[in-house]
Protein backbone atom coordinates (compact mmCIF):
# COMPACT_ATOMS: atom_id res chain seq x y z
CA UNK A 1 0.00 0.00 0.00
CA UNK A 2 2.60 2.24 0.64
CA UNK A 3 6.45 2.23 -0.69
CA UNK A 4 8.78 1.76 2.02
CA UNK A 5 10.61 5.06 1.80
CA UNK A 6 7.09 7.11 2.58
CA UNK A 7 6.30 4.33 5.10
CA UNK A 8 9.83 5.14 6.50
CA UNK A 9 9.69 8.74 6.79
CA UNK A 10 5.98 8.41 8.73
CA UNK A 11 7.51 6.04 11.45
CA UNK A 12 10.32 8.32 11.82
CA UNK A 13 7.87 11.19 12.22
CA UNK A 14 6.02 9.05 14.52
CA UNK A 15 9.19 8.04 16.68
CA UNK A 16 10.11 11.75 16.91
CA UNK A 17 6.62 12.84 17.82
CA UNK A 18 7.05 10.55 20.90
CA UNK A 19 10.33 12.08 21.52
CA UNK A 20 8.85 15.74 21.29
CA UNK A 21 6.20 14.38 23.87
CA UNK A 22 8.56 12.84 26.54
CA UNK A 23 10.67 16.53 25.66
CA UNK A 24 7.49 19.07 26.65
CA UNK A 25 6.40 16.90 29.33
CA UNK A 26 9.99 17.41 30.82
CA UNK A 27 10.16 20.46 29.81
CA UNK A 28 6.63 22.62 30.39
CA UNK A 29 5.51 19.49 32.57
CA UNK A 30 8.25 18.50 35.18
CA UNK A 31 10.98 20.96 37.18
CA UNK A 32 13.68 20.33 34.49
CA UNK A 33 12.58 23.19 32.46
CA UNK A 34 15.42 26.08 32.41
CA UNK A 35 15.49 29.49 32.97
CA UNK A 36 12.65 31.04 31.22
CA UNK A 37 13.82 34.72 30.35
CA UNK A 38 12.34 36.22 27.23
CA UNK A 39 12.62 39.82 27.46
CA UNK A 40 12.08 42.12 30.04
CA UNK A 41 14.12 42.98 32.61
CA UNK A 42 15.88 41.62 36.32
CA UNK A 43 14.76 43.35 39.63
CA UNK A 44 15.44 42.29 42.79
CA UNK A 45 13.83 42.65 46.10
CA UNK A 46 14.90 41.39 49.91
CA UNK A 47 12.46 40.01 52.35
CA UNK A 48 12.82 38.41 55.52
CA UNK A 49 10.45 35.91 55.19
CA UNK A 50 9.02 34.51 51.53
CA UNK A 51 6.48 31.88 53.10
CA UNK A 52 5.69 29.91 50.34
CA UNK A 53 6.83 31.69 47.44
CA UNK A 54 8.51 29.75 44.38
CA UNK A 55 9.84 30.23 41.25
CA UNK A 56 7.67 31.47 38.39
CA UNK A 57 5.47 32.76 40.82
CA UNK A 58 3.25 35.77 39.54
CA UNK A 59 4.38 39.33 40.16
CA UNK A 60 1.37 41.77 39.69
CA UNK A 61 1.35 45.82 39.53
CA UNK A 62 -3.06 46.50 40.97
CA UNK A 63 -3.40 42.94 40.13
CA UNK A 64 -2.56 42.77 37.23
CA UNK A 65 0.33 40.04 36.23
CA UNK A 66 3.62 42.44 34.90
CA UNK A 67 6.23 39.59 35.69
CA UNK A 68 7.31 36.10 37.07
CA UNK A 69 9.90 35.57 39.75
CA UNK A 70 12.55 34.21 38.17
CA UNK A 71 15.46 33.04 41.51
CA UNK A 72 14.82 33.05 45.00
CA UNK A 73 18.75 32.79 46.62
CA UNK A 74 19.63 33.18 50.03
CA UNK A 75 21.86 36.03 51.97
CA UNK A 76 24.27 33.99 53.83
CA UNK A 77 24.92 37.68 55.73
CA UNK A 78 21.75 39.40 56.89
CA UNK A 79 19.56 36.04 56.39
CA UNK A 80 17.21 37.52 54.22
CA UNK A 81 15.68 36.05 51.15
CA UNK A 82 16.68 37.64 47.75
CA UNK A 83 14.32 37.32 45.16
CA UNK A 84 14.65 38.24 41.41
CA UNK A 85 11.89 39.29 39.20
CA UNK A 86 11.45 39.13 36.00
CA UNK A 87 9.10 42.11 34.67
CA UNK A 88 8.12 42.17 31.28
CA UNK A 89 9.90 44.60 28.66
CA UNK A 90 6.40 46.81 28.44
CA UNK A 91 6.21 47.36 31.56
CA UNK A 92 9.22 49.65 32.21
CA UNK A 93 7.62 52.70 34.15
CA UNK A 94 8.33 51.32 37.87
CA UNK A 95 9.72 54.16 40.29
CA UNK A 96 12.71 53.75 42.03
CA UNK A 97 10.52 53.60 45.02
CA UNK A 98 8.47 50.93 44.30
CA UNK A 99 7.27 48.37 47.26
CA UNK A 100 6.80 45.04 46.84
CA UNK A 101 4.95 42.65 49.39
CA UNK A 102 3.79 39.07 49.24
CA UNK A 103 -0.02 38.14 49.52
CA UNK A 104 -1.81 35.35 48.96
CA UNK A 105 -4.20 34.70 46.18
CA UNK A 106 -7.46 32.80 48.13
CA UNK A 107 -7.07 31.29 51.88
CA UNK A 108 -5.27 28.63 50.64
CA UNK A 109 -3.81 29.65 47.09
CA UNK A 110 -0.54 30.55 45.84
CA UNK A 111 1.67 33.46 46.81
CA UNK A 112 2.40 35.97 44.60
CA UNK A 113 4.49 39.09 45.12
CA UNK A 114 2.12 42.59 44.75
CA UNK A 115 4.17 45.62 43.93
CA UNK A 116 3.07 49.28 44.40
CA UNK A 117 4.31 51.79 42.31
CA UNK A 118 6.14 55.02 44.62
CA UNK A 119 6.45 58.32 43.06
CA UNK A 120 9.55 58.92 42.35
CA UNK A 121 11.03 60.26 38.86
CA UNK A 122 13.44 57.67 38.09
CA UNK A 123 11.84 53.89 36.56
CA UNK A 124 13.78 51.09 37.91
CA UNK A 125 16.16 49.27 35.18
CA UNK A 126 17.43 46.10 35.01
CA UNK A 127 19.12 44.46 38.13
CA UNK A 128 17.49 47.26 40.10
CA UNK A 129 16.39 46.74 44.07
CA UNK A 130 12.98 47.17 45.36
CA UNK A 131 13.78 48.28 48.84
CA UNK A 132 10.24 48.89 50.92
CA UNK A 133 9.39 45.13 51.00
CA UNK A 134 6.70 43.18 53.31
CA UNK A 135 7.36 39.69 54.21
CA UNK A 136 4.93 37.19 53.63
CA UNK A 137 2.34 36.42 56.62
CA UNK A 138 3.13 33.07 58.11
CA UNK A 139 -0.61 32.31 59.01
CA UNK A 140 0.38 30.18 62.26
CA UNK A 141 2.22 32.90 63.70
CA UNK A 142 -1.08 35.46 62.92
CA UNK A 143 -3.31 32.72 64.60
CA UNK A 144 -0.56 32.26 67.47
CA UNK A 145 -0.59 35.86 68.07
CA UNK A 146 -4.10 36.40 67.98
CA UNK A 147 -4.84 33.33 70.16
CA UNK A 148 -1.97 35.01 72.62
CA UNK A 149 -3.84 38.40 72.81
CA UNK A 150 -7.12 36.94 73.36
CA UNK A 151 -5.81 34.60 76.38
CA UNK A 152 -3.90 37.67 77.60
CA UNK A 153 -7.30 39.97 77.37
CA UNK A 154 -9.26 36.84 79.12
CA UNK A 155 -6.85 37.84 82.13
CA UNK A 156 -7.75 40.89 82.48
CA UNK A 157 -11.12 40.83 83.00
CA UNK B 1 -18.19 -34.99 43.27
CA UNK B 2 -15.31 -36.68 41.91
CA UNK B 3 -16.49 -35.56 38.21
CA UNK B 4 -16.21 -31.92 39.39
CA UNK B 5 -12.96 -32.31 40.78
CA UNK B 6 -11.99 -34.12 38.03
CA UNK B 7 -13.12 -30.88 35.83
CA UNK B 8 -11.32 -28.21 37.88
CA UNK B 9 -8.13 -30.49 37.69
CA UNK B 10 -8.44 -30.37 33.74
CA UNK B 11 -8.89 -26.85 33.74
CA UNK B 12 -5.71 -26.10 35.76
CA UNK B 13 -3.36 -28.01 33.90
CA UNK B 14 -4.85 -26.56 31.01
CA UNK B 15 -4.48 -22.96 32.12
CA UNK B 16 -1.01 -23.97 33.47
CA UNK B 17 0.03 -25.73 29.98
CA UNK B 18 -0.80 -22.27 27.95
CA UNK B 19 0.70 -20.19 30.58
CA UNK B 20 4.16 -22.61 30.45
CA UNK B 21 3.39 -22.17 26.03
CA UNK B 22 3.40 -18.80 26.13
CA UNK B 23 6.75 -18.67 28.22
CA UNK B 24 8.22 -20.66 25.68
CA UNK B 25 7.04 -19.26 22.83
CA UNK B 26 8.17 -15.90 24.49
CA UNK B 27 11.77 -17.16 25.04
CA UNK B 28 11.65 -18.03 21.30
CA UNK B 29 10.25 -14.40 20.51
CA UNK B 30 12.78 -12.87 22.21
CA UNK B 31 15.63 -15.68 20.59
CA UNK B 32 14.79 -14.11 17.32
CA UNK B 33 14.36 -10.29 18.45
CA UNK B 34 18.07 -9.78 17.23
CA UNK B 35 17.71 -10.98 13.73
CA UNK B 36 14.73 -8.32 13.20
CA UNK B 37 16.87 -5.72 13.45
CA UNK B 38 18.92 -7.13 10.96
CA UNK B 39 15.80 -7.00 8.77
CA UNK B 40 15.04 -3.32 9.86
CA UNK B 41 12.27 -2.87 7.34
CA UNK B 42 10.12 -5.57 8.68
CA UNK B 43 9.96 -3.67 11.80
CA UNK B 44 9.48 -0.04 10.41
CA UNK B 45 6.47 -1.70 8.62
CA UNK B 46 5.02 -3.42 11.46
CA UNK B 47 5.47 -0.23 12.98
CA UNK B 48 3.21 1.74 10.65
CA UNK B 49 0.59 -0.91 11.34
CA UNK B 50 1.18 -1.47 14.65
CA UNK B 51 1.71 2.21 16.56
CA UNK B 52 1.24 4.71 13.77
CA UNK B 53 -2.20 4.12 12.64
CA UNK B 54 -3.18 3.96 16.32
CA UNK B 55 -2.24 7.43 16.64
CA UNK B 56 -5.36 9.21 15.94
CA UNK B 57 -7.21 7.06 18.36
CA UNK B 58 -4.29 8.27 21.33
CA UNK B 59 -4.49 11.85 20.19
CA UNK B 60 -8.17 12.12 20.24
CA UNK B 61 -8.36 10.39 23.68
CA UNK B 62 -5.82 11.60 24.78
CA UNK B 63 -7.06 15.53 24.62
CA UNK B 64 -10.84 14.23 25.79
CA UNK B 65 -9.13 12.95 29.20
CA UNK B 66 -7.45 16.11 29.44
CA UNK B 67 -10.48 19.01 29.29
CA UNK B 68 -12.47 15.64 31.50
CA UNK B 69 -10.21 15.98 34.27
CA UNK B 70 -9.40 19.55 33.57
CA UNK B 71 -13.26 20.15 33.75
CA UNK B 72 -13.54 17.08 37.27
CA UNK B 73 -10.61 18.90 39.24
CA UNK B 74 -11.73 22.14 38.54
CA UNK B 75 -15.06 21.85 40.00
CA UNK B 76 -13.72 20.30 43.07
CA UNK B 77 -11.10 22.42 43.40
CA UNK B 78 -12.88 25.89 43.08
CA UNK B 79 -14.29 25.23 46.84
CA UNK B 80 -11.40 25.23 48.43
CA UNK B 81 -10.06 28.06 46.57
CA UNK B 82 -7.00 25.99 45.21
CA UNK B 83 -8.08 25.72 41.54
CA UNK B 84 -4.40 26.87 40.64
CA UNK B 85 -3.50 23.57 41.32
CA UNK B 86 -5.59 22.24 39.10
CA UNK B 87 -2.71 21.61 36.62
CA UNK B 88 -1.15 19.79 39.11
CA UNK B 89 -3.80 17.67 39.53
CA UNK B 90 -4.18 17.04 35.60
CA UNK B 91 -0.64 16.28 34.96
CA UNK B 92 0.14 14.04 37.88
CA UNK B 93 -3.01 11.77 37.13
CA UNK B 94 -2.12 11.79 33.54
CA UNK B 95 1.54 11.20 33.71
CA UNK B 96 1.37 8.39 36.66
CA UNK B 97 -1.13 6.72 36.07
CA UNK B 98 -3.99 7.28 33.23
CA UNK B 99 -1.52 7.85 30.15
CA UNK B 100 -0.06 4.86 30.63
CA UNK B 101 -3.10 2.62 31.33
CA UNK B 102 -5.35 4.43 29.40
CA UNK B 103 -3.37 4.57 26.27
CA UNK B 104 -2.35 0.44 26.91
CA UNK B 105 -6.23 -0.38 27.12
CA UNK B 106 -6.65 1.90 23.70
CA UNK B 107 -3.72 0.13 22.15
CA UNK B 108 -5.49 -3.28 23.40
CA UNK B 109 -8.77 -2.94 21.69
CA UNK B 110 -6.94 -0.97 18.62
CA UNK B 111 -3.97 -2.75 17.91
CA UNK B 112 -3.75 -6.37 19.92
CA UNK B 113 -6.55 -7.52 18.56
CA UNK B 114 -5.81 -6.07 15.11
CA UNK B 115 -2.56 -8.41 15.52
CA UNK B 116 -3.92 -11.69 16.67
CA UNK B 117 -6.79 -11.66 14.23
CA UNK B 118 -3.93 -11.46 11.33
CA UNK B 119 -1.44 -13.59 12.86
CA UNK B 120 -4.78 -16.03 13.80
CA UNK B 121 -5.94 -15.65 10.41
CA UNK B 122 -2.34 -16.71 8.74
CA UNK B 123 -2.13 -19.83 11.00
CA UNK B 124 -5.81 -21.03 9.75
CA UNK B 125 -5.38 -19.77 6.67
CA UNK B 126 -1.70 -22.44 7.24
CA UNK B 127 0.58 -19.47 5.64
CA UNK B 128 2.58 -19.79 8.93
CA UNK B 129 2.97 -23.54 8.04
CA UNK B 130 3.77 -22.76 4.44
CA UNK B 131 6.33 -21.01 5.77
CA UNK B 132 7.86 -23.52 7.72
CA UNK B 133 7.91 -25.58 4.83
CA UNK B 134 10.02 -22.83 2.96
CA UNK B 135 12.64 -23.43 6.05
CA UNK B 136 11.45 -19.55 7.14
CA UNK B 137 11.15 -19.55 10.73
CA UNK B 138 7.48 -17.84 11.14
CA UNK B 139 8.38 -16.48 14.55
CA UNK B 140 11.46 -14.62 13.12
CA UNK B 141 9.78 -13.23 10.40
CA UNK B 142 6.09 -12.97 11.37
CA UNK B 143 5.91 -12.83 15.61
CA UNK B 144 8.95 -10.80 16.49
CA UNK B 145 8.85 -7.82 14.39
CA UNK B 146 4.79 -7.62 15.40
CA UNK B 147 6.22 -8.29 18.97
CA UNK B 148 9.27 -5.38 18.86
CA UNK B 149 7.27 -3.05 17.25
CA UNK B 150 4.21 -3.14 19.88
CA UNK B 151 6.74 -3.34 22.44
CA UNK B 152 8.58 0.16 21.06
CA UNK B 153 4.95 2.12 20.12
CA UNK B 154 3.64 1.61 23.13
CA UNK B 155 5.27 3.77 25.26
CA UNK B 156 5.46 6.16 22.32
CA UNK B 157 1.62 6.12 22.09
CA UNK B 158 1.43 6.47 26.26
CA UNK B 159 3.88 9.82 26.49
CA UNK B 160 1.97 11.50 23.48
CA UNK B 161 -1.28 10.57 25.18
CA UNK B 162 0.12 12.66 28.43
CA UNK B 163 1.22 15.55 26.96
CA UNK B 164 -2.04 15.76 24.76
CA UNK B 165 -3.93 15.32 28.05
CA UNK B 166 -2.02 18.06 29.51
CA UNK B 167 -2.67 20.32 26.31
CA UNK B 168 -6.57 19.20 26.83
CA UNK B 169 -6.20 20.24 30.47
CA UNK B 170 -4.76 23.40 29.96
CA UNK B 171 -7.45 24.02 27.14
CA UNK B 172 -10.18 23.69 29.46
CA UNK B 173 -8.55 25.00 32.80
CA UNK B 174 -6.68 28.01 31.88
CA UNK B 175 -8.84 28.66 28.13
CA UNK B 176 -12.07 28.16 29.42
CA UNK B 177 -12.49 28.04 33.06
CA UNK B 178 -10.27 31.19 34.01
CA UNK B 179 -7.37 29.62 35.97
CA UNK B 180 -3.80 31.56 35.84
CA UNK B 181 -1.88 30.40 33.10
CA UNK B 182 1.15 31.00 35.45
CA UNK B 183 -0.04 29.31 37.74
CA UNK B 184 -1.17 26.68 36.17
CA UNK B 185 2.57 25.84 34.85
CA UNK B 186 4.59 26.88 37.78
CA UNK B 187 2.59 24.50 40.26
CA UNK B 188 2.82 21.56 37.92
CA UNK B 189 6.54 22.46 37.40
CA UNK B 190 6.98 22.50 41.21
CA UNK B 191 4.79 19.50 42.23
CA UNK B 192 5.74 17.00 38.98
CA UNK B 193 9.11 14.76 39.47
CA UNK B 194 10.55 13.97 36.32
CA UNK B 195 12.47 10.90 37.33
CA UNK B 196 9.98 10.33 40.14
CA UNK B 197 6.58 10.68 38.12
CA UNK B 198 7.12 11.01 34.38
CA UNK B 199 9.99 8.18 34.50
CA UNK B 200 7.43 5.86 36.67
CA UNK B 201 4.86 6.39 34.06
CA UNK B 202 7.36 5.73 30.79
CA UNK B 203 8.19 2.28 32.71
CA UNK B 204 5.35 1.63 33.65
CA UNK B 205 3.98 2.10 29.92
CA UNK B 206 6.97 -0.09 29.45
CA UNK B 207 5.96 -3.10 30.73
CA UNK B 208 2.65 -2.60 29.76
CA UNK B 209 4.22 -2.42 25.99
CA UNK B 210 5.38 -5.94 26.85
CA UNK B 211 2.90 -7.75 28.42
CA UNK B 212 -0.09 -6.31 26.57
CA UNK B 213 1.78 -7.54 22.40
CA UNK B 214 3.32 -10.52 23.84
CA UNK B 215 -0.81 -11.60 24.56
CA UNK B 216 -2.03 -10.42 21.31
CA UNK B 217 0.59 -12.39 19.63
CA UNK B 218 0.67 -15.13 21.53
CA UNK B 219 -3.18 -15.61 21.44
CA UNK B 220 -3.08 -15.37 17.48
CA UNK B 221 -0.11 -17.80 17.51
CA UNK B 222 -1.88 -20.39 19.83
CA UNK B 223 -5.45 -20.06 18.68
CA UNK B 224 -7.73 -23.00 16.98
CA UNK B 225 -7.46 -22.21 13.56
CA UNK B 226 -10.81 -21.99 12.11
CA UNK B 227 -13.09 -18.64 12.29
CA UNK B 228 -14.64 -19.39 15.32
CA UNK B 229 -11.32 -19.96 17.10
CA UNK B 230 -9.86 -16.62 16.00
CA UNK B 231 -12.83 -14.89 17.16
CA UNK B 232 -12.29 -16.29 20.20
CA UNK B 233 -8.60 -15.15 20.39
CA UNK B 234 -9.32 -11.85 19.66
CA UNK B 235 -11.91 -11.95 22.51
CA UNK B 236 -9.62 -13.16 24.99
CA UNK B 237 -6.68 -11.09 23.42
CA UNK B 238 -8.52 -7.59 24.65
CA UNK B 239 -9.77 -9.38 27.60
CA UNK B 240 -6.97 -10.85 29.15
CA UNK B 241 -4.68 -7.82 28.25
CA UNK B 242 -7.35 -5.18 30.15
CA UNK B 243 -6.99 -7.47 33.06
CA UNK B 244 -3.43 -7.82 32.84
CA UNK B 245 -2.81 -3.97 32.49
CA UNK B 246 -4.82 -3.31 35.85
CA UNK B 247 -3.72 -5.80 37.78
CA UNK B 248 -0.11 -5.30 36.69
CA UNK B 249 -0.76 -1.30 37.28
CA UNK B 250 -1.64 -1.83 40.76
CA UNK B 251 1.86 -3.54 41.54
CA UNK B 252 3.70 -1.10 39.87
CA UNK B 253 1.88 1.43 41.51
CA UNK B 254 2.68 0.10 44.82
CA UNK B 255 5.93 -0.49 44.23
CA UNK B 256 6.69 3.07 42.78
CA UNK B 257 4.60 5.18 44.39
CA UNK B 258 3.17 2.80 47.24
CA UNK B 259 5.71 2.78 50.26
CA UNK B 260 4.42 -0.65 51.18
Amino acid sequence: MHNSKTVEIIVGLFVALGIAALFMLAMKVSNLSAFSGDGGYVIQARFENIGGLKVRSPVTVAGVRVGRISDIGFDNTTYEAIVSMNIEGDYNTLPTDTSASIFTAGLLGEQYVALEPGGAEKYLQQGGEVRLTQSAIVLEQVIGQFLYSQAEGGDKK
Amino acid sequence: MMGGIRKLGRWGLGTFERLGRAHIFLYYILMGAPSVLLRFGLLVQQMLSVGVLSLLIIVVSGFFVGMVLGLQGYNTLVDFGAEQSLGVVVALSLVRELGPVVASLLFAGRAGSALTAEIGLMKSTEQLSGMEMMAVDPIKRIIAPRFLAGFISLPILATIFSAVGVAGGYFVGVGLLGVDDGAFWSQMQAKVDFSEDIMNGVIKSIVFGFVVTWIAVFEGYDCVPTSEGVSRATTRTVVHSSLAILGLDFVLTALMFGNI
